[in-house]
């Protein structure tokens, strides 16, 4: 095939949730590039190449600690891959 | 005082890389005696890789936490009657066919994954194993726990575990995992970790778990996303696993390609049930399977996944052409096969309604109107005259994915597709190119294919007439299967919907 490749999206998927919502907020402002949508229960955040969750924003936006294992409590699925995952941060990106 | 924390990085190899020894008065290949026959090369253990860095505290504490929620929205929901709740009785058919298709093979994937967090040399697998073997252990008892409230209600629930290991439909899901759990622990990994949770996953479970929030079944929507909590990870350790294999030697390469080429098309048309319940028995619809298939097939998977798999040289799967192909008509074509066998399962199938086949239209417009509306608008009038079509007979079935033989030549809606091989002198079936390429790589596996069509005919289905059969399965004639319109649970649902001023039970 001799077309452009196209840029990949990674996402996330959340629950649609009292606790989303902060999380959401910070990923759009750690990600300006994110689009979201919304299904029935369900948050997806989507941008070009990574998404990156940072513990420092989802803390001020919570108004509370939150260490990044958390991240579990709020996740249904993603596309990508989980390329770094610390305790202070969690970055989801195509590798190659 | 207080101690600096360790961090999550130490913590990991503390407590779950480091609780591990060096054999040394046991070979280890004795100690792990599955892991070297299928071919697969692993010099290296420690170069696996768990992204979550889990360890057992941490695993521990937030399945507690995501248990007692779960559990606070199961007890409101008992407490409050969220039965009577959802958009109407006709969407129960999708939990009977979910409690009965998968929650089994959530079962049989903790025991699986028990074997492998013993039997995998490296520790950061097999404790990635361990949890995800737990993880199944609470997907069956949460799924269990959950639908059990509707149970109480409504028909076709009362006995899935038995109804998975007999009925007709059913060995599509139960042939597919026992192909799985009769490979070795490389190719499960590949089958279901790889293709099953990670290529596949968010066509099985987005649907049912946005399908069941959006018709107002709040009770399986908590369960779906508690257990989806845990499915990225299970999608995490698939890709891990995958890539893993495909580091340590280039001589994996091969032998990876073809799992996936074959998990992919036996994970691919499991997944025709669920195309049918998004399009057919969710009352009120979330997205088109077509919809599905692109997003997540072809915009997640081909664009995004497979690019990244290219460098390793892995292709996208062989057949998925036929697949992209397909979604054009596969839910119409297996959801008309489940109307006219509904007599012999544990729900209710029937005609979509007018606004349905108008949304159908709009979501299918190069074939329903041309292929469906009509078939749909015959089997309607039939109906209408008290003639409600029941296929009479036994139908022939693809010896692989044991779908009966309904799907059509690819891009040829009306020619139905066979393919068939000689073995040992027998003529063996097949749905399409997919399914033959699986049996040929391997015949003596699927030659021992239980299949339920011929296991009526040899008399070991509790007899050879319908209500025999249907007696063996666990089904009540009359009251779990057949059409919907004229079933219980469409009485009682308009029943319970009558406004009255007296209150008491079901």
């Amino acid at each position: 095939m001799t077309s452009e490749p196209r840029t990949r999206q990674v996402s996330v998927d959340l629950q649609d949730s009292e606790d989303t919502r902060a999380l959401v907020e910070a990923i759009e402002e750690d990600n300006p590039d994110a689009d979201l949508l919304r299904m029935p229960g369900l948050v997806r955040v989507q941008a070009p190449k990574e998404v990156v969750i940072r513990r420092e924003t989802v803390e001020q936006r919570m108004g509370r600690e939150w260490e990044t294992h958390e991240f579990q409590m709020n996740i249904v699925s993603y596309s990508g891959h989980i390329a770094d995952w610390d305790d202070d941060q969690i970055v989801i990106k195509w590798e190659h | 005082m207080a101690k600096a924390k360790l961090s999550m990085r130490d913590r990991y190899r503390l407590l779950t890389r480091d609780l591990d020894w060096e054999p040394t008065y046991v070979e280890p290949e004795k100690l792990y005696p599955h892991t070297r026959y299928e071919g697969i090369k692993i010099h290296d253990w420690d170069k696996w890789e768990d992204p979550f860095r889990l360890t057992v505290d941490s695993y521990s504490k937030y399945q507690a936490e995501k248990d007692k929620k779960l559990y606070a929205v199961i007890d409101g929901f008992a407490q409050g009657q969220g039965h009577l709740s959802l958009t109407d009785a006709r969407y129960v058919n999708s939990l009977k066919l979910f409690l009965a298709g998968v929650t089994p093979l959530e079962y049989a994937a903790h025991r699986h994954f028990g074997y492998l967090a013993r039997h995998l040399d490296g520790p950061g697998a097999r404790f990635a194993s361990l949890c995800q073997s737990i993880d199944e252990l609470r997907h069956a008892q949460t799924e269990i726990h959950t639908i059990s409230q509707y149970n109480k209600y409504y028909g076709g629930l009362h006995d899935f575990g038995k109804m998975h290991d007999r009925v007709w439909y059913l060995s599509v899901p139960k042939s597919f995992f026992d192909d799985g759990l009769s490979a070795g622990p490389f190719e499960f990994l590949t089958a279901i970790s790889f293709s099953f949770e990670y290529l596949l996953t968010n066509l099985l479970f987005v649907p049912f778990m946005s399908g069941a929030s959006f018709n107002g079944d709040l009770a399986t929507m908590t369960f779906g996303f508690s257990a989806q909590s845990d499915e990225s990870r299970h999608m995490t350790l698939g890709l891990e696993v995958i890539k893993f294999m495909l580091e340590q030697d280039e001589d994996n390469v091969p032998i990876i390609q073809d799992w996936v080429d074959k998990w992919f098309w036996r994970g691919y048309r499991v997944l025709g049930l669920v195309a049918s319940m998004m399009d057919y028995m969710l009352p009120k619809k979330i997205m088109s399977w077509k919809e599905a298939f692109e997003l997540y097939l072809e915009q997640q998977m081909l664009e995004g996944l497979f690019p990244d798999l290219e460098f390793y040289g892995i292709r996208p799967p062989r057949h998925v052409e036929q697949a992209i192909t397909e979604k054009e008509y596969m839910s119409h074509q297996v959801y008309w096969t489940l109307y006219q066998f509904a007599f012999a399962a544990n729900f209710n199938a029937t005609v979509p309604e007018p606004a349905e086949m108008d949304w159908m239209s709009q979501a299918y417009p190069d074939t329903f109107d041309r292929y469906y509306r009509p078939l749909w608008e015959r089997a309607r009038s039939l109906q209408e005259q008290g003639k409600r079509f029941f296929f009479q007979g036994l139908p022939m079935l693809c010896q692989i994915c044991q779908i009966p033989m309904a799907f059509t030549e690819p891009g040829d809606p009306t020619n139905i597709a066979v393919r068939t091989s000689q073995f040992r002198g027998e003529r063996f079936n097949f749905c399409s190119d997919g399914c033959k390429w699986i049996f040929d790589r391997e015949p003596e596996k699927y030659v021992q294919a239980w299949l339920p069509v011929h296991q009526i005919y040899q008399g070991n289905c509790g007899g050879t007439t319908i209500p025999e059969v249907l007696d063996w399965y666990g089904i009540q004639d009359g009251v779990d299967n057949g059409e919907y319109l004229t079933s219980p649970d469409k009485t009682n649902w308009d029943k319970w919907h009558t406004p009255s001023v007296v209150g008491g039970g079901a």
